[in-house]
């Protein structure tokens, strides 16, 4: 942007902040509709039969620590230190990968022990909540892949650190969700 | 960088220009008013006389579905959004909304999305399930044809272009604004604009959840709203209600922003109470939020849901009210030209008083539980959704159509349209008061002679049919104008706002020069500041891009996948989404 | 009529009369002097009564801001459109005290339409009071199944209740979403599958009252119709015994007795169920017995005669779109018969 703002804040990030709290409400119905649900399966298997919290408290701590490489992921962009820029953008695109390497596992053992999408509501809805969470772990993945190939090739620097701050935006917003559902989903049940 | 073309098939499908964005949503939106104007009047002749044979039951239910989801989302909501995309820009001074690829990128969403779901007249399963859709009825098991189908992935993709275009004007007019125009300075239509706009971005994501569950319940066979696996329909409820009253302030808010700008002008006197009409929007938008279950009194939610949601559904009429009284206060004491547009904005108040006093009745809900789903409830949101919105509209196309084309309307076919929707509209709506207290309830292809409502129902079919005059008036006004209007000049009604400051239509860049603001009322309280002289050909306008359209063509591929079943077009449609994207992402494009 | 709920609209009585009549005359002499069969204006029970006692209260309110408002634009269109050498008007931007009020003028208003509405939602929850009659209401695609535990009673799209007698329904869904709406007695109660809902009234009139569904339930969803018969205490006990009695058996040789043999071996006993016809226990359908003394067929639509009957019997879909009971092949002679035996059935 070229141009001064009327707030004073960069219009990218402001949309990405409606976009953010948009977001905020899919989650929100889902999340309800998870715990609406709990609870209301007539066969199953049932949560607490299923749900490997050790495991998953690997992949949540994966998840942290990559929102951990995103900060210093733009704090090497911003003052210009793109080596440990690429290794940190690298880093946390690994660490989605990662995460979402422990959901396609946690996936195929669940349909394994016969929870499917259709086998009941906890199936169903657990499978869409935890999956549109791993979709966006995806698209995180993707962008921080380009934006990594973008600084190999050079493109990328302080003066479009912006870019790289949406993008943590994002990753660090995919990230509380996790927080979240892993909380209301995993712990608590 | 050259100038975008400006003529010629490639300028209109590659535009980024907010202008032409506008110009694309208007004439898009009005073809879908007609043609859900069209299907009104083929409910109305079928109701004509009671056991009508005019239309099978069959066609009956895909016509009554297809005019409720078509007025709403492909019709009155584009049309909002064609004065969002013409005027705001133009109230603020900014030379464009934030992001003009984004913005062609709405367009074309809601352009292939409203035609995706009307392609499924083509086949003849168009929707049935009713505008609300309702579970379990339609879910795979008592709808297992392609017609819901259609209309949940139609819903799906036009909800992109809502969230789109809700991102876009938000933050256009939090970050866009000239200089000096402070939030208190803002124009009511742009202010009613940013409300709606919040409203879009938190009620979408909401039904975008409710039908991703229709939808997998449909194709993938899970549970969610079937009943024997433990799946609730009132879920479906919630989550469609929750949408679905926000979804109603969207339609009637910027309707409210445009009769707060036409009243003024036409008074010749400064909106009554800026701020309490300003933040009584505001507080509606938020308050439109907690009274969804109204829809639901007859589910038996219990007596403690119904009541707090009667009373919150009774605090919403407060604002509401207020908002009328600040309207008649503005008129009280001015000096009244009764152009079309005031026609127009008198109608539409003195019509939602009327919407307005007959929801207070369903807000309680007893006295509900004998008027929901009647046609008494199709009385009423009639008045608050053709006498409103509607009329609304209406208003402001002849405001701001002149701005557009640099051409007036006729203000003679404008009174023949006015008197004729006017009439028509109270001739049709009014006597449905009765036929739904007298025990006719919606969504019914026939009713038994026995119920004596056969008069009522004539006259409210003759009624439609003069609203259909009425909207031929305006079909030949528009087009004739056109070309035969009189010449608008930069500022036909004398109004207060920046819009009328630049000429009509406006250049490409909008303003020569950014003007500076110091009051809310800038081209009133300051003399009529002469036109800054720097020439236009030095502010860049951007080129128009092909990656807006060719992303958004992605989406109804990926939604043919699930009609015509074959899976590689989700895959297809993907690809051409992404490719569509990245080049965009990597497109040189300069605001 | 008059209860506690509605006790803020107390007032001296020739303004309540007025207030009575108003909104009766307003909403139309055509209210009045036609007859409405499913008018919510006319109610015929204590739980119509208080609904509409509680909607002319609102209208009363909803007429006084209406003309005031109305009014006010009007005057405001009226006096102040431009004159030919008019000022400039004044430029008044707003009146903190009068937005005050306008605020408050409103809300106290709503006071009172929320009193009375919240002590009418409590009041009509629908529990059932001691001695009521127990009837299970289920909604099909597109008929009403009536039935009475106690009474050991199953019949469809006609309920007979006494009057002056309290009657609790139990509602559920076999299929889809309905509404059960007999306007005259009793505001709408949807019934949605995996819920049982609750409405109860007493009937204050002896007659036949009619309803339909009110939440669109797909195709014939404006074909799906009751009707209530409400009968003194002795009408209705006749009735049941009527219902309870050993079913008419046809004399041996006559058109009836064919007609049940043919009953017996043909389709209808896969979705039927018919007392008087040992292997008719299906219940996919509406329950047939006693069905010749029923007013009406197909769920409310047509009058029960011979004609209308016989064309059912062969082509249901042909009469009622949608109707999920099939087209039938069957030889004249035998549709002859069996309609012959419905009708002996009462």
């Amino acid at each position: 942007m070229t141009h001064a703002t009327s707030m004073g804040l960069d219009s990218r990030k402001l949309a990405f902040w409606t976009f953010i709290g948009s977001e905020c409400l899919l989650f929100g119905s889902l999340i309800s509709t998870y715990l609406v649900y709990k609870g209301q399966s007539v066969v199953g298997p049932y949560p607490h039969e299923i749900l490997n919290i050790p495991v998953t408290s690997l992949s949540t701590f994966d998840l942290l620590a990559s929102s951990l490489w995103m900060v210093l992921a733009l704090a090497a962009v911003q003052r210009g230190d793109m080596k440990w820029a690429k290794i940190w953008l690298l880093g946390v695109a690994i660490g989605g990968l990662i995460f979402l390497g422990f959901q396609v596992y946690e996936f195929t053992s669940f349909v394994h022990e016969g929870l499917t999408l259709q086998r009941n509501l906890f199936g169903a809805s657990f499978f869409l909540l935890t999956g549109t969470h791993g979709a966006h772990v995806a698209v995180g993945v993707i962008w921080m892949l380009t934006l990594w190939v973008q600084a190999l090739r050079g493109r990328l620097g302080p003066q479009n650190a912006i870019t790289v701050e949406i993008a943590g935006l994002y990753w660090h917003f995919v990230d509380v969700v996790w927080i979240i559902i892993f909380t209301l989903v995993y712990l608590l049940q | 960088m050259s100038n975008p073309p400006s003529t010629g098939l490639r300028s209109w499908l590659t535009t980024t220009d907010h202008k032409r964005i506008g110009t694309l949503y208007f004439w898009t939106a009005f073809a879908f008013f007609l043609i859900g104007g069209l299907e009104a009047l083929i409910i109305r002749a079928q109701l004509a006389q009671p056991d009508g044979s005019l239309v099978s039951a069959d066609t009956y239910n895909q016509l009554f579905t297809m005019h409720g989801t078509t007025m709403v989302f492909l019709a009155l909501m584009p049309m909002t959004a064609a004065f969002f995309n013409w005027i705001v820009p133009l109230q603020i001074g900014a030379r464009d909304v934030v992001f003009p690829r984004l913005n062609a990128f709405s367009y074309w969403v809601f352009l292939l999305g409203g035609l995706f779901m009307n392609a499924s007249f083509l086949i003849g399963a168009a929707p049935d399930g009713g505008w609300f859709g309702y579970v379990n009825l339609t879910g795979p098991q008592y709808s297992p044809g392609l017609n819901i189908d259609f209309w949940v992935l139609g819903l799906q993709i036009l909800g992109v272009a809502s969230l789109a275009a809700g991102f876009n004007f938000i933050v256009t007019i939090l970050n866009l604004r000239a200089p000096g125009l402070t939030m208190m300075r803002l124009p009511v239509f742009s202010w009613m604009t940013l409300v709606t706009q919040f409203l879009v971005i938190t009620a979408f994501p909401v039904i975008t959840v409710a039908l991703v569950f229709l939808l997998f319940d449909r194709t993938f066979g899970t549970n969610f709203y079937v009943p024997a696996a433990g799946g609730d329909p009132v879920l479906w409820q919630h989550l469609f209600w929750i949408f679905g009253h926000p979804e109603v302030y969207i339609l009637i808010l910027p309707a409210m922003g445009i009769v707060s700008e036409v009243l003024p002008t036409f008074s010749r006197k400064p909106l009554f109470g800026y701020t309490v009409v300003v933040y009584s929007g505001v507080l509606i938008g938020f308050m439109g939020w907690g009274v969804w279950s109204h829809h639901m009194f007859s589910v038996g939610l219990g007596p403690i849901a119904d009541s707090f949601f009667a009373a919150a559904t009774m605090l919403i009429a407060i604002p509401t009210g207020v908002k009328i009284f600040n309207w008649i206060a503005t008129l009280w004491g001015g000096q009244i030209r009764f152009t079309t547009a005031m026609k127009f904005a008198v109608g539409f108040i003195a019509m939602f008083i009327i919407g307005g006093l007959s929801g207070v009745s369903h807000a309680s809900p007893p006295s509900d539980l004998q008027q929901t789903d009647t046609y008494y409830v199709v009385a009423h949101f009639h008045y608050v959704l053709f006498g409103g919105t509607v009329l609304g509209l209406f208003a402001g196309m002849y405001y701001w159509i002149p701005k557009m084309t640099g051409r007036l309307l006729s203000e003679r076919l404008g009174s023949w349209h006015f008197w004729l929707t006017f009439i028509g509209m109270n001739l049709t709506f009014f006597p449905m008061h009765f036929i739904g207290l007298l025990g006719m309830p919606r969504r019914i292809y026939t009713y038994a002679p026995e119920l004596g409502l056969g008069t009522m129902n004539l006259v409210s079919t003759i009624g439609a049919f003069v609203i259909g005059l009425g909207t031929l008036a305006l079909v030949i006004n528009v087009l004739w104008s056109r070309r035969h209007g009189e010449p608008a000049g930069p500022d036909p009604w004398g109004g207060a706002t920046l819009e009328w400051s630049i000429p009509s239509p406006p250049p490409p860049h909008n303003f020569d020069v950014i003007p500076t603001v110091t009051s809310r009322l800038p081209r009133w309280t300051t003399e009529h500041p002469a036109a800054p002289s720097a020439p236009g050909s030095a502010v860049h306008v951007p080129p128009g891009s092909w990656w807006p359209l060719v992303a958004a063509a992605g989406l109804p591929i990926m939604a043919s996948a699930v009609v015509t079943k074959l899976l590689a077009l989700v895959f297809l449609g993907a690809a051409v989404l992404v490719f569509g994207i990245y080049r965009w992402a990597y497109e040189p494009f300069e605001v | 009529m008059r209860d506690s709920a509605t006790v803020i609209f107390e007032a001296p009585d020739a303004v309540s009369r007025l207030r009575y009549w108003l909104p009766v005359l307003v909403l139309g002499i055509l209210a009045c002097a036609g007859d409405y069969q499913q008018s919510t204006l006319h109610p015929a029970s204590d739980f119509a009564g208080r609904l509409d006692h509680l909607f002319r209260g609102i209208f009363w309110w909803a007429l006084g801001v209406f003309v005031l408002v109305e009014g006010a634009l009007l005057v405001a269109i009226i006096r102040f459109r431009r004159r030919p050498g008019g000022d400039q008007p004044r430029q008044v931007h707003g009146h903190t005290a009068l937005e005050i009020g306008w605020t408050i003028a409103p809300a106290l208003i709503l006071v009172f339409i929320a009193v009375p509405t919240i002590r009418a939602i409590f009041a009509s929850t629908g529990a059932a009071t001691p001695g009521a009659l127990r009837v299970e209401v289920v909604g099909h695609q597109w008929w009403w199944e009536f039935r009475y535990p106690e009474l050991g009673i199953t019949t469809a799209n006609e309920l007979h209740v006494p009057v002056s007698r309290p009657v609790a329904l139990e509602m559920q869904t076999a299929d889809v979403i309905h509404s059960f709406w007999v306007p005259r007695l009793a505001g709408k109660r949807d019934v949605i599958a995996g819920r049982v809902n609750r409405l109860a009234f007493t009937a204050d009139s002896v007659g036949t009252f009619l309803g339909q569904c009110a939440e669109y339930c797909g195709e014939s969803h404006a074909n799906m119709r009751m009707r209530v018969m409400v009968d003194t205490d002795s009408g209705f006990a006749a009735w049941v015994d009527r219902q309870t009695a050993e079913p008419p058996s046809p004399d041996s040789g006559s058109l009836a007795f064919q007609g049940r043999d043919v009953f017996g071996r043909s389709a209808c006993i896969g979705c039927h169920m018919l007392d008087g016809v040992p292997v008719a226990r299906a219940q996919v359908g509406p329950n047939l017995s006693r069905v010749g003394g029923r007013a009406t067929i197909a769920g409310g639509l047509f009058p029960n005669d011979t004609e209308h009957l016989r064309r059912w019997i062969a082509n249901a879909p042909a009469m009622k779109p949608g109707a999920l009971m099939p087209q039938m092949d069957l030889a004249a002679e035998d549709l002859d018969a069996i309609v012959a035996y419905l009708q002996s059935m009462k």
